[in-house]
């Protein structure tokens, strides 16, 4: 627990009201979506920069931890207090400071809700891309800070292909400014880049400028289904090389498929052994085109049916049977753990033969789905910690399959980030000298190690 | 008597809870307030850490689980579906156990269980109303101020009707002998304060030739004191009603309350094989009329010149019970009506029941939300499916000073309906 005095500082700072130690406080900002709760001594709300500033400063010399947090959506434990300290939860800071329709950007506070922008920047023709499933609740601050990505990532890219510019706290508490609202900008290190996906351990966003781009004027969904997952990966790779770039490019394996076959709003029949949902959009005139493209490249590898959405419902439908998977999850087991690897595109064939191997070996469900077009696999290893010995399993699946992820050439996290959950399996992607790098890094920027310590790096690595 | 499940008994549904935060998306409230303990997400976290012994039920866990409209939308829109709704019930039984009701909790709950005190009091209320209802100055948008203990000084409120609805009309009015018979359940808003809507439902039903049976020993549905915390009383009104309801064979139950809809429809199944079947029985009014092909009746009736624009506002109880569209569909029917869409259509009214008395505050937030959809449309009358949000959107109008009128759907449809008779 906090001493009196320290409370009471932090109430000079933020105000007395944005200031909580009391027990159903802590307790709700103790967790986040993988479900760890790790009750924090104080949840504090402060308003702005220089608010934060002041925190930062007094938790250096108190050496008091410090974590950031938006809306605790995230999958790896990234805002969660492991050490107790201050939770410092930023969603006050939530305002769309402007948007420039003569630039393309827009400069947002970090606890503005990713949907909220979108549908600003929509109302006036433009498009901010990034689109993580979590996108009506989880915030900004939080994308930036994990590198958020999403379906769409096929075409437009992750988060941090569109932040330009950022205002900063450093862990010691001053406030500094990264990139600018240049398109082009090589003034010193790119510092932007180094924050983004840095998960809260090298400072805190306080403001991100953002690119933003024309909003495509419509797009088409199709789905496809294929008779073996070889199929449905030979389709993605065959439609890239076709030099088509869909705006998503989703897939489902049988597993996932199994999940949902008898409550999708469409007919799932028994030899669909995985489908592809594509999605591309542009100029209206273009998108048959397009389709018609799609089709013909998918139709000589197994496909079973194919359905084209010609009405927005249409479409709807469609991602519906997507968007019904994760729900469904939990009639094959009540416990999941969700990783995210990414792997080439062209070796997701191989992957999924391999999960499925070590699903048959381990006697676990193992369910896949997720963003084929860029080999980005969504792996939920289904267990029941109730049953003895199945924690150990998934334990040993993870291992598993991050070893052949690697073989690949992959890495084992695409869009999700360490935070708790991956760190114990870095070494097993990253050399020494490259996490001794990283961490010289973190040390020269934090050295009393105060802002959300515990995170990517194990302490005894 | 029939009791609810305890808290204790959601131990696996609050394990289903796996922290997404889709919730946040969705909780009217934590829009306006913002604090993780407000969302279903927060309240399941500390409904676990009570069952494990990790928190005590302090002022400030009660004021947290104060905090919701039991709007449902956190359950609609959960990936799990897990039944929060439920839970922070059970957790205010608990409360109310342990803790005691507050006192307007005991208050609602206490005269909401006896009707005659619930007739004295309304009697009282019009004797002394020349006391309690103050006429506000012109102009000021206020139409009545109810300064009454508990109840915020600038709320303003119905009058209390001059009689009862169900004193006014005998318990049986025969119709066509080969119709339906329908058992009519008033709820408390339409019989003490709104019986022009009660009145408006007995037309649409004569219409169709119906029997209608309003039997005499209904009472309150249930949900104020199920909301308040009193487990008991709640149980021994359904326990009542479960007798009211069931002692002549009738065909359908019907409510023109969404939230006696809800109160008998949902909350009451877990008491036995007999509350659940009487809830199978019970439909809203709008639905019923949809099943008896009253659309094609109101459009076969001629169409009026200039008809009024009017916008729909959708009550959480029926959005929750999948049947937000029926009351809609009347109205597009309607021949003097010209349904106009309004913004958020679909948000709270912000009433919540009781919870509008401990957080008018946030309640009236709520309400700005929706007088600023209202005032940006071009409806000269909103219309909606509640007595309680009617309540609450004439209460919003009146803060807003907006000079729209809030009226329930049924009362448009018994004025087609007159309108068609032959002068």
């Amino acid at each position: 627990m906090l001493e009196k005095r320290i409370i009471a500082i932090l109430q000079d700072i933020v105000g007395k009201e944005y200031v909580s130690t009391e027990q159903a406080d802590r307790i709700c900002y103790s967790y986040d979506a993988t479900q760890q709760q790790f009750n924090p001594d104080v949840v504090v709300r402060p308003a702005d920069a220089e608010q934060i500033s002041l925190i930062l400063k007094m938790a250096n010399a108190e050496k008091i931890p410090v974590y950031p947090r938006g809306a605790a959506s995230g999958f790896t434990g990234g805002s969660v207090p492991i050490k107790g300290g201050i939770a410092l939860v930023l969603t006050r800071l939530n305002r769309i400071l402007r948007i420039d329709q003569d630039n393309l950007i827009a400069e947002v506070e970090p606890g503005v809700i990713t949907a909220t922008l979108q549908k600003a920047v929509e109302e006036v023709g433009l498009f901010y891309p990034p689109d993580p499933a979590s996108l009506k609740f989880s915030t900004l601050g939080g994308n930036v800070a994990e590198c958020a990505g999403g379906p769409r990532c096929v075409k437009y890219g992750v988060t941090k292909d569109y932040v330009l510019g950022m205002e900063v706290v450093t862990p010691q508490g001053d406030i500094i400014r990264t990139g600018g609202e240049t398109m082009k900008g090589v003034v010193g290190y790119d510092l932007t880049k180094l924050m983004v996906g840095c998960e809260g351990t090298l400072g805190v966003i306080t403001k991100i400028i953002l690119k933003l781009i024309p909003k495509p004027e419509a797009k088409k969904t199709m789905l496809v289904m294929f008779d073996s997952i070889d199929g449905a990966a030979q389709a993605v790779s065959s439609i890239i090389r076709g030099k088509i770039i869909p705006t998503t490019l989703e897939f489902m394996d049988a597993t996932a498929l199994a999940c949902v076959r008898q409550n999708a709003d469409l007919d799932i029949p028994d030899a669909a052994r995985a489908v592809l949902i594509i999605e591309v959009d542009g100029e209206r005139e273009l998108l048959e085109r397009q389709a018609a493209r799609i089709m013909d490249i998918a139709s000589p590898l197994g496909v079973v049916h194919t359905r084209v959405a010609v009405s927005d419902e249409e479409s709807e439908q469609i991602w519906q049977v997507r968007r019904s998977v994760s729900p469904s999850l939990r009639k094959v087991n009540p416990d999941k753990y969700n990783e995210d690897i990414c792997v080439p595109r062209s070796k997701l064939p191989d992957m999924i033969r391999a999960i499925e191997a070590i699903s048959k070996r381990l006697e676990i469900p193992i369910v896949n789905f997720g963003h084929a077009g860029d080999g980005n696999i969504h792996v939920n290893i289904m267990v029941n910690r109730a049953i003895e010995g199945h924690e150990e399993k998934a334990e040993t699946a993870i291992r598993d399959i991050f070893a052949k992820t690697l073989e690949l050439g992959g890495t084992m996290s695409g869009e999700h980030g360490v935070g708790t959950s991956k760190a114990p399996y870095i070494p097993m992607e990253l050399d020494v000298a490259t996490i001794a790098y990283m961490k010289a890094i973190k040390r020269a920027l934090d050295p009393n190690n105060i802002l959300n310590p515990g995170k990517i790096f194990l302490e005894d690595q | 008597m029939s009791k609810h499940q305890e808290i204790e008994a959601y131990r696996q549904q609050l394990r289903e809870c796996v922290k997404c935060g889709t919730c946040r998306a969705h909780c009217p409230v934590f829009k306006e307030v913002q604090s993780e303990a407000v969302v279903a997400r927060g309240k399941i976290s500390l409904a676990q850490a009570l069952l494990d012994g990790k928190i005590d039920l302090d002022r400030h866990l009660l004021s947290d689980i104060s905090q919701c409209l039991a709007c449902g939308r956190c359950v609609k829109d959960c990936p799990n579906q897990v039944p929060t709704d439920e839970i922070i019930l059970a957790l205010r039984r608990r409360i109310g156990r342990e803790k005691g009701l507050t006192l307007f909790g005991r208050g609602v709950s206490t005269v909401l269980q006896r009707p005659w005190l619930m007739n004295l009091l309304t009697r009282l209320g019009r004797m002394f109303s020349w006391l309690a209802f103050r006429k506000v100055p012109q102009g000021s948008g206020l139409r009545l101020r109810f300064p009454a203990p508990y109840i915020s000084r600038d709320r303003t409120i119905p009058a209390i009707a001059p009689q009862a609805f169900r004193q006014s009309h005998p318990e049986f009015i025969a119709g066509d002998p080969d119709k339906p018979l329908v058992t009519f359940f008033t709820g408390c808003m339409i019989n003490y304060m709104l019986p022009e809507i009660g009145d408006s439902v007995l037309a649409a039903l004569q219409s169709l030739g119906a029997n209608i049976l309003i039997p005499k020993d209904q009472g309150c549905c249930g949900l104020p004191a199920l909301c308040a915390g009193d487990g008991a009383g709640a149980a021994r009104l359904a326990d009542r009603n479960l007798d009211a309801l069931t002692a002549h064979k009738a065909d359908v139950i019907i409510t023109a309350c969404a939230s006696c809809h809800s109160g008998l429809t949902k909350h009451f199944r877990s008491l036995g094989p007999d509350h659940a079947q009487l809830a199978d029985k019970v439909m809203d009014i709008h639905e019923f009329l949809l099943q008896q092909g009253f659309v094609e009746k109101l459009e076969q009736l001629p169409r009026r010149n200039n008809p009024q624009p009017v916008a729909y506002h959708v009550p959480c109880h029926l959005r929750q019970a999948g049947l937000k569209e029926a009351p809609r569909q009347l109205l597009a029917a309607l021949p003097s009506v010209r349904l106009v869409e309004m913004k958020n259509a679909d948000s709270c009214c912000g009433l919540g029941g009781t919870f509008s008395v401990y957080h008018y505050d946030i309640s009236k937030k709520l309400g700005a939300l929706k007088a600023e959809g209202i005032r940006d449309s071009e409806a000269e009358v909103v219309a909606t499916a509640c007595p309680g949000c009617i309540m609450q959107l004439q209460d919003t109008l009146n803060h807003a000073g907006l000079p729209q009128q809030v009226c329930h759907v049924l009362e448009m449809v018994a004025a087609d309906l007159k309108n068609a008779e032959p002068q």
